[in-house]
C-alpha cells in the first residue's frame, strides 16, 4: 500500500509541490510562505514513503495519522493531499477565499485532515492521545507530527513529552521542522527552545536528526525509527525557512508575505529551472 | 409541595457510580484525569477498570488534547478534573481539540461553582457556562440532583457531540418532577405554578422549590423549572412559563455575566416578553469567603433569599 518512488522521482515532486504552494498563495494573496516551503520535503516523503495513509483508507482505524501541529503551513498540505488523491488540486485555486473549505489552517472539512488545527501547542498532545488509543487497541498504526520550533515555547508540548515517555508511547513520532526562525527572528533570539535534543532526551525520548530538506535523508532517516524502544521519538528536521526559492530562504518577511507579481516570476524561473534540471 | 424531600448524595458520587457501571459494561468508556480521581470520587473506578483510566497528571491542557486524541481513536472519554481548571487552563484545547474538531468528549467540570467555598478563587468556576456558550459545538448541561446527574451521564456516553457538564459535591435533595423522562435539551418541571417562574440549574434548584413552598404558604403559586441545559436553551419551556407567569427568577451558581439569566434575558425580550425579571447568581465582585451554604447565603441563593427575591418582585409588577 506504502507508495514508493525514486530519489529523483520525490525530487522532482519537492520542487513541483513549492511551485504549486506558491501559486496557490499568489492567487489567494494570502498564506504562509516560509514555513509551508520549510517543510514541503517533510511532508513529501512522510505521504509518500512513510505514511500508510490514502484517500482509499482514509476511514480504515489501522491507518497511520499525521497531524499537523504547526498548522499555519497548511499549504505544503493541502498541496500533498491533492496530489495523493484525496481532492482535485483545481479545489485550491479556492484557497482563503470566501466560503472555501481550504482555509489558512488544517480543517477536518477538508478531506484527508485528521484535527483541526492552527493554535499552536495541540499537535502533540493530540498525537499522545492517539497514540495512547492504539496502544489500547493493540493496534499497530503510528502517529506522527509534525511541529514548528517556534511553538515549542508553547508549556502544552511539554505536558505532552513528559505523558508521552511516560506511557512508553514508542508509536509516536513527532518531527520538528527546525527552521529556527519565527515570526520575530531567530528562535535564538525570541526565547531560545536550545538544547533540544538534550531536552527531549532528558524528557525520555529518542531524538535523531536530519536534513529536513533532504529527501534523501529524511527517507533514511524516517526508514531508521525503531518503533519498540518504549519511548517516542523526536526527529529534529533541520530545514530552511522558505527553501527551494533564494531569496526567500532564511527572511523572515517571508513567514506569511506573499510574492508581489515580479518576485513571484523570480520564484517560478528559479522553481522551474529546477524542474527542467531535474527531469 | 411542603413535604420534606429525601436526602440523596452528593451529585458527584453519583456521578461516579453511574460512570462505573457504564464502564464496567462498556470496555470503550476511558476517563482522562490530571491528578482528580480522588476528588472525582473515581478511586474505586481506577482500582476495578485500570485500563480504562488515563491519569496525565496535573497538566489539564495535554489533559484535553489527550482526551481529543483518545477519542479520535473510537473510545468515550470522559475527561475529569476541577471544573475551574478544566474549563480555563485547557479552554483553547475545549475550543479546539474538542468543539471544533468534533470530538465526542465528556468534560465533566467537578466541585462546580463555589464548591470549594474557603479555598477561593483559583478553585470557584463561576464563568464556564457563559464561555461555552460562545463555543459553537458543545452542549452545557449542569444537573441538579441525583436524578439529573445520572441521566445526564448516561445520555452523554451515548451522544455524538462534545459535551461539559459540571456539578458540586454537597449532598443533593431527590426533587420531584412534573414528567419523569429526561433528556439533554428538554428542561425538567419540578413543580407547576401561575404567579412567578423560578428558572433554576443545578445546585441552585433545590432552593428554588423550597421558596416556592414558602411562596405557596402566602398563596403565591411558584413554577420551578430545572434548567439542566443551558445550551442548547429549551426556549419553548421558557416561554410557556414565561407568558403564564407574572415575574420570573432565573438562579445559578455562576456570574450573572453571560449565564443561564442572561441567555433566558436574551430569548424574553426578543420574543417581546417583558415582565419582572431577576437574575439571582454572582455579581461581578471578587466573590465573599466562607462555605458553599456560608455564600449561597451572602447571595441570596436560599429558600428565604429566593422568597424575598420573588415577593419583592411581584410587587414591583
Amino acid at each position: 500500500m506504502i507508495k514508493k518512488f525514486t530519489n529523483k522521482e520525490l525530487k522532482l515532486k519537492s520542487v513541483q509541490y513549492r511551485i504549486d504552494i506558491l501559486k496557490y498563495i499568489k492567487m489567494a494573496n494570502a498564506g504562509h510562505t516560509g514555513g509551508s516551503l520549510s517543510c514541503t520535503d517533510i511532508l513529501n516523503v512522510l505521504y509518500n514513503e512513510v505514511l500508510n495513509v490514502s484517500p482509499d483508507n482514509f476511514y480504515d482505524p489501522g491507518r497511520d495519522r499525521y497531524i499537523q501541529s504547526k498548522g499555519h503551513s497548511v499549504e505544503a498540505l493541502y498541496v500533498v493531499l491533492a496530489d495523493i488523491g484525496f481532492f482535485p488540486k483545481s479545489d485550491l485555486e479556492t484557497l482563503c477565499k470566501y466560503n472555501s473549505v481550504y482555509i489558512g489552517h488544517p480543517t477536518r472539512k477538508v478531506n484527508g485532515i485528521e484535527f483541526n488545527t492552527g493554535a499552536l501547542g495541540h499537535g502533540l498532545p493530540i498525537s499522545a492521545g492517539i497514540a495512547l488509543g492504539a496502544k489500547q487497541d493493540d493496534a499497530f498504526y503510528k502517529v506522527f507530527t509534525l511541529l514548528g520550533d517556534g511553538e515549542l515555547a508553547e508549556g502544552s508540548n511539554w505536558e505532552a513529552a513528559m505523558m508521552a515517555a511516560h506511557y512508553k508511547l514508542d508509536n509516536l513520532v513527532a518531527i520538528l521542522d527546525h527552521n529556527a526562525l519565527q515570526i520575530t527572528g531567530p528562535n535564538r533570539e525570541v526565547c531560545s527552545p536550545y538544547p533540544i535534543d538534550e531536552k527531549f532526551r532528558a524528557f525520555g525520548w529518542n531524538v535523531l536528526e536530519t536534513n529536513g530538506n533532504d529527501v534523501v535523508q529524511l527517507k533514511e532517516t524516517l526508514s531508521s525509527i525503531d518503533f519498540e524502544t518504549g519511548k517516542p521519538t523526536l526527529i529534529i528536521a533541520n530545514t530552511t525557512k522558505g527553501a527551494g526559492v533564494s531569496f526567500m530562504e532564511n527572511e523572515k518577511k517571508w513567514h506569511h508575505g506573499v510574492p508581489t507579481d515580479e518576485q513571484y516570476e523570480l520564484a517560478m524561473e528559479e522553481l522551474e529551472t529546477k524542474l527542467a534540471e531535474l527531469v | 409541595m411542603n413535604e420534606k424531600l429525601n436526602m440523596g448524595r452528593a451529585n458527584l458520587q453519583e456521578f461516579s457510580s453511574t460512570l462505573q457501571k457504564l464502564a464496567e459494561n462498556h470496555k470503550n468508556i476511558f476517563v482522562v484525569t490530571s491528578d482528580s480521581r480522588g476528588s472525582g470520587k473515581l478511586v474505586a473506578f481506577a482500582e476495578k477498570l485500570p485500563e480504562q483510566m488515563v491519569e496525565v497528571g496535573i497538566a489539564e491542557q495535554n489533559l484535553v488534547g489527550v482526551s481529543a486524541g483518545l477519542a479520535s481513536t473510537g473510545k468515550k472519554v470522559f475527561t475529569v478534573s476541577p471544573a475551574s481548571f478544566l474549563t480555563t487552563r485547557s479552554l483553547e484545547q475545549v475550543k479546539n481539540d474538542v468543539a471544533y474538531s468534533d470530538q465526542s468528549v465528556v468534560l465533566v467540570g467537578i466541585s462546580g461553582g463555589v464548591s470549594y467555598g474557603s479555598l477561593g478563587s483559583t478553585h470557584h468556576s463561576l464563568h464556564d457556562v457563559a464561555v461555552f456558550r460562545a463555543i459553537h459545538n458543545i452542549d452545557v448541561v449542569v444537573p441538579a440532583d441525583n436524578f439529573e446527574t445520572r441521566e445526564t451521564i448516561i445520555a452523554a456516553s451515548k451522544s455524538n457531540k462534545p459535551v461539559f457538564v459540571k456539578f458540586g459535591k454537597k449532598p443533593m435533595p431527590d426533587l420531584p418532577r412534573v414528567e419523569s423522562s429526561f433528556r439533554i435539551g428538554k428542561a425538567s418541571t419540578i413543580c407547576k405554578g401561575n404567579d412567578i417562574a423560578f428558572i433554576a440549574c443545578g445546585e441552585t434548584v433545590a432552593p428554588a422549590y423550597e421558596a416556592a413552598g414558602l411562596l405557596e404558604e402566602k398563596g403565591i403559586s411558584a413554577e420551578v423549572i430545572s434548567m439542566h441545559t443551558v445550551k442548547p436553551l429549551d426556549e419553548e419551556a421558557i416561554l410557556i412559563s414565561a407568558k403564564k407567569c407574572m415575574a420570573i427568577i432565573t438562579v445559578e451558581e455562576h456570574s450573572t455575566n453571560g449565564g443561564l439569566g442572561e441567555a433566558c434575558a436574551s430569548l424574553l425580550i426578543q420574543n417581546r416578553i417583558c415582565k419582572p425579571f431577576k437574575i439571582v447568581g454572582f455579581p461581578d465582585e471578587d466573590t465573599v469567603s466562607g462555605s458553599q451554604i456560608e455564600i449561597f447565603k451572602h447571595y441570596g441563593i436560599t429558600a428565604e433569599g429566593l422568597f424575598e427575591t420573588a415577593k419583592n418582585l411581584l410587587n414591583e409588577e
